[in-house]
């Protein structure tokens, strides 16, 4: 049934359908409505999980690598600094192969402190063996987030499922909320190809010599590119009982396009409107959306961007001393087809600064009266600033 | 596409309203977007929810900057901050205000309408004298406005969103519905 529920509901929504086992999870804005949520259907019995209050985001995930290891489905929110605090333990939930799924929404890191959108929260942990999935709206954020319940116990991996603040964690919207019947036909219960048994008992997490450890990142790397396969087939799966289909990376009207823009999260929405009104006025420019930034799509992204004559990359995101997260990947994607489309790399909407459509067709202009990129950089709407020690 | 925005001060029910009628739209056929501003989340500083109607689904992911309509909450906003900013021409301005209020002239070339909210939630025990509640109260009064969405629409959107007092915030959104007070529309008629 459809309703109009906001962004955090839809992931609350999702885990209670997915029939969690335990939850467990340390209050941060604007992530914070996902378990209140969650809090309330475990008190009210309408999902039958444990609900583990904790001291610290730290503990929040060590709480579930307890639970996980012992064969149950787990689920954890968190945002910004939430995420920062947990990196040593993001490490060890996919080294022990653990298919937890959390919801991160993208809030900046401070200081200077701020509560509102940007991904370099979530990017900054690319490296850590964590699927990630950059959700649209709503629809796509339920609709992912039981899907990730799925494709993490399926290659035993964890999965991060990622959401705009307040453009999306904070939106209402309608939703279709499917019926519990209909998600237990999509996602079976979870059945653990390993675990705490005291009947067999095994270590876990000790001592591997430089014999084997390598063996062991190159299965999770492995994993990795089971996950890239699996998704499609996952989303045939879930097609075929809600008649809704997300995609790994959505091209829009690409097959001619000289000019690509790149997104990724809610500025694909906007971007979308913006390339209807330009086709309509006779421009020739196309829209890829990534979903997916871990595993990194390089083939399929390959075949629509390659044929372009120019991309232009939009990153909500920023590596200090290099550049915008999603024009690093898109660069290094291309970077072996011969003959392949200079890319440039805007920087727009750190902090929750708006990226409004008039933003995205500045860009769009300025990609196309460019050759090719002055710096590997370009940050749009910036202000003027003095800044005494940097000028110094 | 028809863009509005609501002002009010934290603790005012400025998010709850947007959200009700965004339901309450949405239960008779049209496509819905709401979310507010959020700032530093004080009671008593000034608040702004935005919602979006459109027959189609909505793709803006942004905030509105020229919306159709406004709704004023609490008319001591109108001293600090510009109310009428990005308002499009033709489009309504609802204010909470007494009858006696007067500070209406300041929007000449607006459309301005006003409801006393403040004194219908009261008699609806919503809220207290220093600190009524009235955002269904305003929402009843800007469906009237609009000529839409219905009351029972409304009705059927506070019980949805209000589990405490839900009967008399439906009373109170039904009498604002019929107490709104439009000067131009009333001296057209007049005239």
């Amino acid at each position: 049934m459809k309703k109009v529920i906001e962004g955090s509901q839809a992931v609350a929504e999702a885990v209670r359908l997915a029939r969690v086992n335990i939850i467990s999870a340390y209050p941060i804005t604007p992530q914070t409505h996902i378990v209140e949520r969650l809090s309330d259907f475990c008190s009210d019995g309408s999902l039958d999980a444990r609900f583990l209050k904790v001291e610290s985001e730290h503990s929040a995930l060590a709480a579930l690598i307890g639970a996980a290891s012992s064969g149950v489905r787990t689920f954890t929110a968190t945002s910004s600094q939430g995420l920062a605090l947990m990196h040593e333990l993001l490490h060890w939930t996919s080294g022990a192969r653990l298919p937890i799924v959390m919801a991160e929404v993208n809030r900046a890191l401070g200081p200077g402190w701020n509560i509102w959108t940007d991904q370099t929260d979530s990017l900054a942990q690319r490296d850590t063996g964590w699927i990630q999935l950059y959700c649209e709206d709503g629809q796509e954020t339920l609709d992912t987030t039981i899907q990730a319940f799925l494709l993490a116990e399926m290659v035993n991996l964890p999965v991060m499922v990622v959401l705009d603040a307040f453009f999306l964690s904070h939106t209402y919207e309608p939703v279709d909320i499917p019926e519990q019947e209909a998600v237990d036909r999509f996602l079976p219960p979870f059945t653990p190809r390993f675990q705490l048994d005291t009947n067999n008992p095994c270590a876990f997490g000790s001592l591997v010599t430089p014999d084997s450890y390598m063996e062991m990142r190159h299965s999770i790397a492995e994993g990795m590119e089971a996950a890239l396969d699996l998704l499609p087939e996952i989303e045939d799966r879930f097609a075929g009982i809600f008649d809704r289909r997300w995609a790994a990376i959505e091209p829009v009207e690409c097959d001619d396009a000289e000019i690509i823009l790149v997104t990724s999260g809610t500025v694909t929405s906007t971007c979308r409107e913006l390339i209807s009104d330009l086709r309509k006025r006779g421009e020739k420019v196309g829209l890829l959306k990534i979903k997916l930034f871990r595993p990194f799509p390089v083939e399929a992204i390959r075949r629509i961007l390659a044929p372009a004559k120019k991309v232009a990359v939009i990153d909500r995101n920023f590596s200090f001393g290099a550049s915008g997260i999603f024009a690093q990947e898109i660069r290094a994607a291309l970077c072996n087809c011969p003959g392949h489309p200079p890319v440039f790399g805007f920087i727009a909407g750190l902090g929750g600064r708006d990226v409004t459509k008039d933003v995205l067709e500045g860009i769009y202009r300025q990609t196309d009266q460019s050759d090719r990129p002055e710096r590997e950089d370009i940050w749009i709407g910036l202000k003027e600033v003095h800044d005494a020690a940097e000028r110094s | 596409m028809t863009e509005i925005r609501f002002h009010g001060r934290g603790g005012q029910g400025t998010v709850i309203a947007a959200i009700i009628l965004a339901k309450a739209f949405f239960r008779v056929g049209h496509q819905v977007q709401t979310f507010p501003v959020f700032g530093v989340e004080r009671r008593g500083a000034p608040v702004e929810a935005y919602l979006r109607l459109d027959n189609k689904k909505i793709l803006a992911r942004t905030n509105v900057y020229t919306p159709d309509h406004v709704v004023v909450q609490d008319r001591t906003l109108l001293q600090s901050i510009d109310v009428t900013k990005g308002l499009k021409p033709g489009g309504w301005i609802l204010i909470n205000a007494p009858e006696s209020f007067t500070g209406m002239d300041a929007f000449a070339g607006f459309s301005v309408a006003s409801v006393d909210a403040n004194r219908i939630a009261l008699n609806h025990k919503l809220g207290s004298r220093t600190h009524p509640i009235v955002n269904t109260t305003m929402i009843g009064a800007f469906a009237s406005l609009l000529g839409m969405p219905p009351l029972d629409a409304i009705a059927q959107a506070i019980e949805e969103e209000i589990p405490i007092s839900t009967e008399l915030n439906i009373r109170a959104a039904e009498e604002a519905f019929r107490e709104i007070r439009r000067p131009e529309l009333t001296e057209r008629s007049n005239g």
